[in-house]
């Protein structure tokens, strides 16, 4: 028994770390419930219950797919979409946060410009889209104005919000250390409210692809949204399913580009991230 | 070249009462001495440093630091907050910079000396929440030092940090003290700690907040806390404690 005691001593196996090495590494874990929904899709298609212009099997999805991307249909449609939805984001991102600084920096100008971007904020995107159309045409202008809209109002709320709630402490210090309105901005402010504008960012782009899907549906010749109402007209389903999951590829993409920004840029911070 | 407080009345204004936190306070630091303000909770002594660094405005009175009135918060009199309000977002080399450019030669020489003064070499690239209360509290020193301050004040620095740490950061505000040949000026609750620092106590008694007495300390540097001649310092603070014990706290105010 003391041999045995000892040869666990010294063995290089650590139980708690092989116990750790057994458990799924996180980023697979994502895949477990769409891989189960698949699989039982798969089958219920498989079993020829449901017609194939309803719901086509993951397989059929799958070949129109790689159809697509052989014929390179599928990336003119995209980089349109994706340029539209950059433009209209870069545009309504840019005013946001300018406009959230200024009016989260000087109260005189919250007084003067809020309660106006607040009544704004609530009108629902769609709304206006039929004034845009009217204003703009179906051309691209409107479409790029329409998003730009929708990705203005997240951004600006969130740097508001961000630079209200720097820590008045801090100010203190910004005082006693006599920083220049420019320093108070780029030392404290900016910073301090990061977190909140680029909580602020990741909402803007996932409006601006929300936009950008009601921009291409309600009216034009290019465009994943277009592919995915041409589809439709042809009853190919499988389209357009392959429309939405490059949708739902993308925007997690752009998400998770600035999950990591967010990583590197606030890298001095220790806040809870979940429990394993 | 010397600090002048003449404090007439500070008071806070409640919605009928005015209560009065600081009255009548006359006070002269000579240029190159440390003094520290004891005195009971509610007593003003926060106050009455907040004032001296332009903090708080509203009272009537004139704060004088080498002939110049005191009317806004300055890189002149440095300040050491009770916690060390560091930027987290920047590194401690970055904090002690702050403002400046670590870029520029000068400065860059100017932090690395600042670094070794307060014994923080190694810890240069590490951020706020990387490292101790203590030597966060040394950061936020550092960062005042740099600038060059004529008079250094301090409001409670060392009270979150254990007792050990606080020993150890009160011989490093003595070196530093005896090196820069600073007016330093520092709020605490601790008697040892106001014996051990200063040069001279300004006993402060609540209710409303006035002078009871100044000790000269008179021992020279390094203090031991077990020396006699300093427990007869010891005695006679707590002696002035004494009599205004009673008076103090007779309304349970001021705790």
């Amino acid at each position: 028994m003391k041999v045995d005691a000892q040869q666990i001593a010294y063995s290089n196996v650590d139980p708690i770390i092989e116990k750790r090495k057994r458990k799924p590494p996180l980023w697979l874990k994502g895949f477990v419930l769409p891989a189960v929904v698949i699989a039982v899709w798969q089958l219920i298609a498989g079993l020829g219950f449901v017609s194939e212009t309803v719901l086509p099997s993951p397989l059929l999805i799958v070949q129109s797919f790689i159809s697509l991307t052989l014929s390179g249909e599928i990336f003119g449609h995209l980089k349109i979409s994706i340029l539209r939805a950059l433009c209209g984001f870069l545009l309504g991102a840019g005013i946001g946060l300018t406009l959230g600084l200024i009016v989260g920096f000087s109260k005189r100008s919250e007084g003067y410009i809020d309660p106006t971007m607040q009544i704004l904020r609530t009108i629902p995107n769609l709304a206006v889209t039929p004034l845009f159309i009217l204003w703009f045409g179906f051309d691209e202008l409107s479409k790029i104005l329409l998003i730009a809209f929708a990705s203005f109002f997240p951004i600006y709320v969130n740097t508001f919000n961000g630079i209200r709630s720097v820590d008045a402490k801090l100010f203190d210090v910004a005082r006693v250390l006599e920083f220049s309105k420019g320093k108070q901005l780029t030392r404290l402010i900016f910073p301090a409210s990061l977190s909140s504008i680029l909580l602020g960012i990741r909402l803007s782009l996932g409006a601006a692809w929300l936009s950008l899907v009601v921009a291409e549906l309600m009216g034009s010749s290019s465009g994943v949204g277009y592919m995915i109402m041409d589809a439709r007209q042809f009853s190919q389903t499988e389209k357009v399913f392959v429309g939405i999951i490059i949708f739902g590829i993308v925007g997690k993409l752009t998400d998770s580009f600035v999950k990591i920004l967010e990583k590197r840029l606030l890298k001095w911070r220790n806040s809870f991230d979940g429990v394993n | 070249m010397a600090v002048d407080i003449q404090i007439v009345e500070k008071s806070f204004h409640m919605e009928t009462t005015k209560n009065i936190v600081l009255n009548g306070i006359d006070l002269r630091i000579e240029e190159g001495d440390f003094l520290t303000i004891i005195g009971p909770s509610g007593c003003g002594k926060s106050t009455l440093l907040k004032i001296m660094a332009g903090l708080d405005t509203e009272y009537k009175g004139v704060i004088d630091i080498n002939g110049r009135i005191v009317e806004k918060p300055a890189i002149a009199q440095g300040f050491i907050f009770q916690e060390h309000r560091l930027f987290p977002w920047l590194t401690v080399e970055q904090n002690i910079a702050a403002d400046l450019n670590l870029k520029d030669p000068a400065v860059r020489q100017k932090v690395d000396d600042m670094i070794e003064i307060v014994r923080l070499k190694g810890y240069e690239k590490a951020f706020p929440s990387e490292i101790s209360g203590g030597m966060s509290q040394r950061v936020a020193i550092a960062r005042a030092l740099i600038r060059d301050p004529e008079v250094l004040l301090l409001d409670e620095p060392f009270g979150a940090l254990d007792a050990f740490t606080r020993q150890h950061l009160q011989d490093v505000l003595i070196d530093i003290w005896q090196k820069k040949k600073i007016t330093m000026v520092l709020v605490t609750h601790d008697i040892d700690e106001s014996i051990y620092l200063g040069t001279d106590i300004a006993i402060l008694r609540a209710n409303p907040g006035e002078l009871q007495k100044l000790v000269h300390v008179g021992l020279s540097y390094p203090r031991s806390r077990t020396d006699p001649s300093f427990q007869a310092i010891r005695q006679k603070v707590l002696k002035e404690f004494e009599k205004t014990d009673t008076e103090s706290y007779k309304d349970g105010e001021g705790i």
